[in-house]
């Protein structure tokens, strides 16, 4: 009996499957809304643009998997930001997410289904990794693309390796970025620990599998070297050993390392904290945006990361209304403070509406035409949003905006200005 | 069809097999060519043959000489990265994409039968659960290997690098492999066609080895490794032909693979892409190629259909659940004797038709 039922069951699920695969070659007009739909219910509204006049914005992140906290961020960001301007009433947008558990493969297939819905602007890549290769893909299908937080410089292309200074690839023309490019961040940390002389004697830690981290720390140390930083041990770990710190941390407090330089995402770093803490060693810690979260991290104990400081462009306590309103709309949708990836993505499809709106585009128009437009709007426009005040981008399509040094202080970020 | 039927059933599965890989091609390339396959589609039929190619391939090792292999992936990635490079240096050399893919592939594939070769003399002595143990370490240090492997070109030739990155390139210059960071920049010149092919190649040397002197020799070593030993057949030399064969034809389908995508790092083939190609393996049946080429094809398929895409945050846990309705429905012995009444029934026509013949 329970072999007929587990048969039935499989025959369900090969039928439910074979349906899917039929509906394939169409754009899905019968498809049931996406859980990720951002347009709003207009029944109530009958002034309310229908969705087919909407401008379909897709996006694609690890909604799940390892790094799902930074793609759940971004298409929660996204949706707030695309909520708030449908119910301005004019342009309306049309919001979809896609799930690339940060791997580059199936965020090709993600793209690759977006395109199939008929996106007409792309949100790109919340992760490195991913966006390196959709970028490629976006540029050859000539889409605009906007990347909240895919900070690699190979994901805009044109930018020259800092070791050979070769142009390893050439220029991707549509692709934007709404975070600081690594070696910026890289850079700036190294600027900032030298100007507010915060250790005499640095370690750094960094995952050299990770493009994202990678390319951070050789823009550190670059500069680190330019500017006579005292940098006493450099240590590395990658996926598979990111479970045990007690090498790296002990290499560091035996050469006396009071501050320690963390270039990578808040996973490993609350490790890091837990088992730095367990040995008695207690330097002064400096991240980047990626350790955003920490204090988000389920069993962590956040009073090991009072102290630590990172570097990021969007501080949720800040006093600007625009903030306070997006922080209190997140938290009572997703009982959560927004983290800086959340504002970027909210700034990217505010950035993009107001590109949209400045060239007059309307949702029957090319993707190839709105691409032109949006590239000729971003390269002279200026934006205010929450990660920045007068922010532009240069033809490279690297973001102009400063970023904010913050403190975790009694388990919040405090600026530490 | 009377030939067919006159036929040893293990020849007549083969030309069946072949007749099914040909006839999606013959259904799936004209449909890709006017583009009313679903983008998505569209974009995994390079990914599917590279992950047949790789299926049949494990098959090799597991189904026919009997040896669990959990670092396939390794293999993967020295064809994936010696085949994306050589593409990447030789696209002055040989503007034609054809050619050029062909020469990727090759090299992958021999680049891969080298390490296989190098991996199979202390492998191969070792057996059972400690042989897979073996394996699986490979494929970490193959993985360790390449992301600290920096490989640029320039006017002189290639540059290499290991462990530190390369500091000066000469002028007009370009980082192709940059370590971690892998190669971010890849002209797509994989095709449909080029996997098809490469799947009919991948079949034919199966087929033909399997059904040689040799691959006799191979299954008797898996039947009874003893036996075969006592009956002189030198085990090494037969164990290393299979490995070999099965690590180069890896190789071939990672350069496929690579060559299809516009980016690869080193940390996509991990342990899990071996084990995610050798579920593939056990859902198809050992030893049955058909079964690998069906199972790899529905199961890099599944994720992406629209009905998987619509269940957002639960695709994986469905998925999951589906692989082990399929693990628990192909091994039940109620349905597997509803498939032998099946067989029972054909076999007796066909010798009553043999007799009346």
């Amino acid at each position: 009996m329970k072999k007929t039922l587990a048969l039935l069951l499989a025959v369900c699920m090969m039928a439910a499957m074979l349906a899917g695969c039929a509906g394939g070659d169409d754009a899905d007009p019968t498809k049931p809304a996406d859980p990720t739909d951002a347009v709003v219910d207009n029944t109530t509204d009958p002034t309310v643009a229908p969705a087919e006049n909407a401008i379909k914005i897709g996006g694609v992140g690890p909604l799940t998997g390892g790094a799902a906290i930074y793609g759940n961020a971004a298409a929660n960001g996204a949706k707030i930001a695309a909520e708030e301007i449908n119910a301005l009433g004019g342009l309306q947008l049309d919001l979809n997410y896609q799930d690339d558990a940060h791997d580059a493969e199936k965020s090709v297939n993600a793209y690759n289904t977006l395109k199939g819905w008929g996106m007409q602007v792309f949100l790109g890549s919340v992760t490195s990794t991913p966006g390196v290769a959709t970028s490629q893909e976006a540029n050859n299908d000539h889409i605009f693309y906007l990347t909240p937080s895919a900070s690699s410089t190979d994901v805009l292309g044109g930018v020259a390796n800092p070791l050979t200074g070769t142009v390893d690839i050439a220029r991707k023309d549509n692709v934007f970025q709404m975070c600081f490019v690594d070696p910026n961040q890289g850079a700036a940390s190294a600027q900032y620990i030298a100007d507010q002389t915060l250790g005499t004697k640095i370690a750094v830690i960094y995952k050299n599998d990770d493009v994202y981290s990678t390319g951070v720390y050789q823009s550190f140390d670059a500069k680190a070297k330019e500017l006579g930083l005292n940098v006493v041990s450099v240590t590395t770990f990658t996926e598979d050993t990111k479970t045990d710190f007690s090498v790296q941390l002990g290499d560091a407090q035996s050469k006396g390392a009071d501050l320690v330089f963390l270039p990578m995402y808040y996973d490993a770093a609350a490790l890091i904290f837990t088992q730095a803490n367990a040995m008695g060693y207690a330097p002064k810690w400096f991240g980047i945006d990626g350790m955003d979260g920490i204090l988000g991290v389920e069993g962590f104990d956040t009073s090991l990361a009072e102290g630590v400081m990172l570097l990021t462009p969007f501080n949720a306590d800040a006093e600007d209304e625009a903030t306070q309103s997006f922080v209190a709309k997140y938290k009572a949708a997703y009982g959560e403070v927004p983290n800086q990836f959340a504002a970027d993505a909210y700034d990217c499809v505010y950035a993009i509406y107001a590109a949209l709106t400045n060239a007059g585009v309307t949702a029957d128009m090319s993707v190839g035409d709105i691409c032109d437009a949006l590239i000729a709007q971003f390269t002279s426009m200026t934006f205010d949003g929450l990660t920045g005040e007068g922010m532009t981008w240069a033809a490279d399509g690297a973001v102009t905006k400063s970023p904010k040094g913050m403190v975790i202080q009694n388990g919040a970020y405090v600026g530490m200005d | 069809m009377n030939k067919l039927k006159k036929l040893s059933p293990a020849v007549r599965t083969n030309y069946l097999t072949y007749l099914g890989v040909i006839a999606a091609f013959a259904i799936l390339q004209p449909l890709a060519m006017r583009g009313k396959l679903s983008p998505t589609l569209q974009g995994q039929l390079v990914p599917i043959c590279a992950y047949v190619v790789m299926t049949l391939s494990l098959n090799l090792t597991v189904g026919v000489l009997g040896e669990l292999s959990l670092g396939h992936a390794g293999f993967m990635s020295v064809g994936a990265f010696s085949g994306a490079v050589a593409a990447s240096a030789l696209q002055n050399a040989i503007p034609n994409t054809g050619l050029r893919l062909a020469a990727a592939i090759l090299i992958g594939a021999v680049f891969a039968g080298v390490v296989g070769v190098l991996i199979s003399v202390p492998v191969l002595r070792l057996n059972g659960d400690y042989l897979a143990i073996v394996t699986l370490a490979f494929g970490q240090i193959i993985k360790s290997i390449v992301e600290n492997l920096y490989i640029g070109i320039d006017a002189k030739g290639l540059h290499g690098a290991f462990l530190k990155p390369l500091t000066s390139l000469g002028e007009g210059g370009r980082m192709i492999l940059n370590g971690p960071m892998g190669i971010p920049n890849i002209t797509k010149i994989s095709t449909f066609l080029a996997g098809f092919v490469l799947i009919l190649v991948t079949l034919a040397v199966i087929f033909n080895l399997v059904n040689s002197r040799a691959g006799r020799a191979i299954m008797a070593i898996r039947d009874n490794r003893i036996a075969a030993e006592s009956v002189g057949l030198n085990i090494t030399k037969y164990k290393m032909m299979a490995f070999v064969t099965s690590a180069a034809l890896a190789g071939a389908a990672g350069a496929l693979f690579a060559l299809g995508q516009p980016a690869i790092v080193a940390s996509k083939f991990d342990f899990n892409t071996s084990i995610l190609i050798l579920v593939y393996v056990v859902l198809g049946g050992q030893g049955k190629m058909w079964g690998s080429i069906i199972a790899a094809t529905f199961l890099t398929v599944l994720p992406e259909t629209p009905a998987m895409r619509g269940l957002a945050d639960y695709r994986m846990l469905v998925y999951a659940v589906v692989l082990i309705v399929v693990m628990l429905v192909t091994n039940s012995p109620a349905i597997k004797s509803f498939f032998s009444r099946f067989k029972k029934e054909q076999e007796s026509e066909t010798t009553k038709g043999g007799e009346q013949a």
